[in-house]
């Protein structure tokens, strides 16, 4: 018997029909864990780095974490995972809602997609029964709606539909994947689905998913609920709202704006706006928001209340998480939160990603008032600023006139529409729209997040490390008071040192030695919280989370039998991050890809930049160009990858 | 007619305290594994969260008595502008829905209340108190009190009802001369 994992991944080629039920090595679990390990491990195995985006060869892979279907409370993640059409890296979007758990029910750890579909089809899993199902009358179908139907079709309110709307039909590069209350949504992956003609997955199962040793498990499981409990009763003091308590910035739930909306960024990543949350805005948005919040919801098993029932006026009901409440209103320079409302619904049914897709629409309105984009390009798109957004993602979603070229995201489309465009690409790291932030002087840890993750994305990259120093010694005394999370205790004299300002402030402090070993522990919570499934809201990206490093591992042994210590999981965090270094090192990503916006921060330092860059490369056993070693890849079992990337001539023999 | 006390337990539901996340069933269907929390699998549970999600309902029903036929009603209300369908909130495991019934068997599910257990798990771990546990007393006729049945009384009756009694007489002994 196979315990938390299924044990077996079911493998659907398109271009044939074939569906195969094929058993997976239990190695791959010690090796890899689960979700993205071994998700990463079969994109190795089997996607050659000559593969593009669009190319049949492209695997798409919808994955459970280890501890999906489990009691253990949010770990409900569905990673999916491909070669993204936008960064040409092997792109990981992850989606909450309730999908993994069914279809680790259903008695599958991973979907495995290959080559295309000639029709557009929707594949149904349900336990031993699965069928690929004619969506001929689906296209065109919004991502909710499309969710709905075939729910109906099936007579199953209990099936869980993962789908694309009109965007991932028409392979735009921002195109997500829908799912309940939740999406995929970065780097393309509902691109990827409707490349290969995939409306929709529908998945329902009612197996069982055992665990090794129950007694030890709710024993855990008891200790998660206690700090939930605790964390609700005793909020974090002397940080923001947003951060004070568990789960992920719960923006369906808290009204207060201030700090997202005057520290972000706003149109193209441009403006602060200092002086914006007025006690007129305050008033205005909180009632809008519980006029349109109908019902604030979960994810599977997991207590906090991230996503919301939304119910606006006469817009179709949708669920809308987190943070597409202000990206459209923010880019749009509206100042109306129902705005907000009304274009999310819409870009919802299109399935496209909220962070990425906004910035873009930005990106044209400042194209054409800056003359680059004309009114030949504008014809027909009301001027004012809420219709102006409407029209424009109609047309990205649509791929109608300048939507085709803007549908390839700001990178891309700046490049083809020339004429100074380039210079309006202001927010992009890899070819991916970043958080519009821009703030004062670098930060280092920061500066290391966004240049160097695989994720490519730095909302869920940071979380367990205060976003900036304490002003007094009595507030940093109360943090490092009570925080167990910690890897090592060296940690909370760093934040005790740690100064507002002067010598021990930012840039310089925390020193590129600290940084690495900071920006490391958070990376590895990440891998850990990928693998299994967990949200990191309420593990890597909250601030002293329920989860840990020095409980997963009791966790993870009793639910899978495995024998495994605080080092062994941090081996296999390592091992799997160091195989998908390895693998977008093989797709061609090198030091030089690794910078942030050059004006994310007002002032740089080019000099501590590069070491920052140096010293961590050093710390994570990597070369000066950012490819791990052959020393550090033998020592994580992975002297295979590295004969390849000899082979290859991305490692040269003997000089690291 | 002689009034006699009887402690009745029961689960309060609050359907709009539900956050939808399913708990209930996952714990539910952990408690009763054999050996308890070695497996779990929602289908199993005897509490189900009936998700009408675009209409905003997501209502905990925790099952009661087994029914050995359909029953006649199918009509919908409106209640606070939400259409519920009855079959929503009824409790019985009956022959058309697969509802409160295991998958493996069809054999239908009551809750327990999780006998033996301070309250029943789903209380317990309904972290956002969607569910209240409850005793109380009241007075009922004595002719009125029945025994609850047992699990396996209501598995053998309804397979009774299923395949008749003399099929399940059959069945048994032939099962029992296997030894």
């Amino acid at each position: 018997m196979r315990y938390a994992e299924a044990g077996y991944y079911l493998e659907v080629d398109l271009a044939t029909g074939n569906i195969e039920r094929v058993a997976t090595d239990p190695k791959l679990m010690e090796l890899h864990l689960g979700g993205l390990g071994t998700s990463v491990k079969v994109h190795w195995d089997r996607v050659p780095p000559e593969t593009k985006a669009f190319d049949p060869e492209n695997l798409l892979v919808f994955s459970t974490g280890l501890l999906n279907g489990t009691p253990v409370f949010s770990a409900n993640r569905t990673v999916v995972s491909f070669i993204s059409p936008q960064s040409g890296t092997l792109a990981y979007p992850m989606m909450g809602g309730f999908f993994a758990a069914e279809l680790k029910y259903s008695g599958y750890d991973k979907i495995i997609f290959k080559n295309k579909s000639p029709d557009w089809v929707y594949l149904y899993v349900s336990n031993n029964k699965v069928e690929l199902r004619d969506a001929s009358h689906l296209q065109g179908r919004g991502a909710v709606e499309t969710q709905e139907l075939i729910r109906k079709e099936l007579n199953d309110p209990k099936a869980q539909v993962a789908a694309i709307g009109l965007a991932g039909e028409n392979r735009v590069f921002t195109a997500s994947i829908e799912q309940s209350r939740s999406s995929a949504s970065r780097l393309g992956g509902g691109a990827i689905m409707g490349d290969k003609k995939i409306k929709a997955v529908a998945v329902r199962g009612t197996g069982d998913v055992f665990l090794a040793h129950p007694e030890a498990f709710m024993r855990e499981m008891q200790g998660v609920t206690d700090y939930i409990k605790y964390r609700w009763e005793n909020p974090i003091k002397d940080v923001m709202t947003i951060l004070s308590g568990i789960g992920s910035p719960q923006e369906m739930l808290h009204t207060d704006e201030k700090w997202h909306t005057e520290n972000f960024a706003w149109g193209n990543a441009r403006t602060r706006r200092r002086d914006f949350w007025t006690e007129e805005i305050d008033e205005s948005w909180s009632k809008s928001q519980h006029g349109a919040v109908k019902r604030l919801i979960s994810c599977y098993n997991c207590p906090t209340h991230c996503g919301a029932l939304i119910s606006h006026k006469d817009t179709p009901r949708y669920m809308a998480k987190c943070f597409g409440k202000l990206t459209y209103a923010m880019a749009a320079y509206v100042d109306d939160l129902d705005f907000s409302w009304k274009i999310l619904q819409r870009a919802t049914e299109y399935g496209v990603d909220s962070f990425s897709t906004p910035q873009i629409l930005a990106f044209a309105v400042e194209l054409y008032e800056a003359g680059i984009l004309t009114d030949k390009d504008f014809k027909g798109c009301p001027s004012d600023k809420e219709g102006r957004f409407f029209w424009l993602l109609d047309r990205v979603a649509r791929r109608e006139g300048i939507g085709d070229i803007l549908a390839d995201g700001v990178y891309f489309a700046a490049r083809k529409i020339g004429n100074g465009a380039e210079a309006f690409d202001h927010n992009t790291i890899k070819k991916h729209e970043q958080l519009p932030i821009k703030l004062g002087t670098l930060d280092p840890l920061y500066f290391l997040m966004y240049s160097t993750n695989e994720k490519i994305s730095i909302t869920q990259m940071e979380g367990q490390w205060p976003q900036s120093a304490f002003p007094t010694m009595e507030q940093r005394q109360e943090f490092v008071r009570d925080w167990p999370q910690i890897p090592d205790e060296k940690f909370k004299q760093i934040v005790l040192d740690w100064e507002l300002r002067g010598e021990k402030s930012i840039p310089y402090f925390p020193t590129p030695d600290m940084c690495s070993e900071i920006v490391d522990w958070m990376e590895m919570m990440h891998n850990i919280d990928d693998a299994v499934g967990m949200c990191c809201g309420m593990s890597s990206f909250c601030l002293k989370p329920p989860y840990h490093i020095h409980n997963y591992p009791k966790i993870i042994s009793a639910a899978t039998g495995m024998d495994l210590d605080e080092a062994g999981l941090k081996q296999i965090a390592n091992r799997s991050r160091n195989l998908h270094r390895a693998y977008n090192n093989r797709l061609g990503i090198r030091r030089v890809d690794e910078k942030p916006p050059e004006d994310h921060w007002k002032k740089r330092f080019p000099e501590l930049e590069e070491e920052l860059l140096s010293t961590y490369y050093t710390y994570k056993g990597w070369n000066n160009d950012g490819i791990p070693t052959r020393e550090k890849l033998e020592e994580l079992d992975l002297g295979y990858v590295a004969d390849d990337l000899e082979k290859r001539g991305i490692l040269k023999n003997g000089q690291n | 007619m002689a009034k006699i006390k009887k402690k009745v337990r029961t689960i309060t539901v609050n359907a709009d305290k539900c956050n939808g996340c399913r708990t209930c069933e996952i714990m539910c269907s952990a408690f009763h594994a054999v050996p308890p929390y070695s497996s779990n699998n929602p289908a199993r549970s005897r509490i189900q969260v009936i998700t009408n999600r675009l209409e905003d309902i997501w209502m905990p029903v925790f099952a009661g008595e087994y029914t050995e036929s359909e029953c006649m009603g199918r009509n919908k209300y409106i209640i606070d502008g939400k259409e519920y369908n009855e079959c929503d909130s009824c409790r019985a495991a009956c022959p058309s829905r697969d509802l409160f019934k295991e998958p493996d068997s069809g054999l239908p599910l009551k809750c327990d209340m999780c006998d033996g257990e301070e309250q029943p798990v789903c209380v317990k771990w309904c972290l956002v108190d969607a569910l209240v546990y409850e005793e109380r007393e009241v007075e009922v006729d004595e002719k009125d009190v029945k025994e609850t049945m047992t699990e396996m009384e209501v598995g053998l009756e309804s397979l009774v009802s299923k395949h008749g009694f003399q099929k399940v007489m059959d069945t048994v002994a032939r099962l029992s001369k296997k030894g």
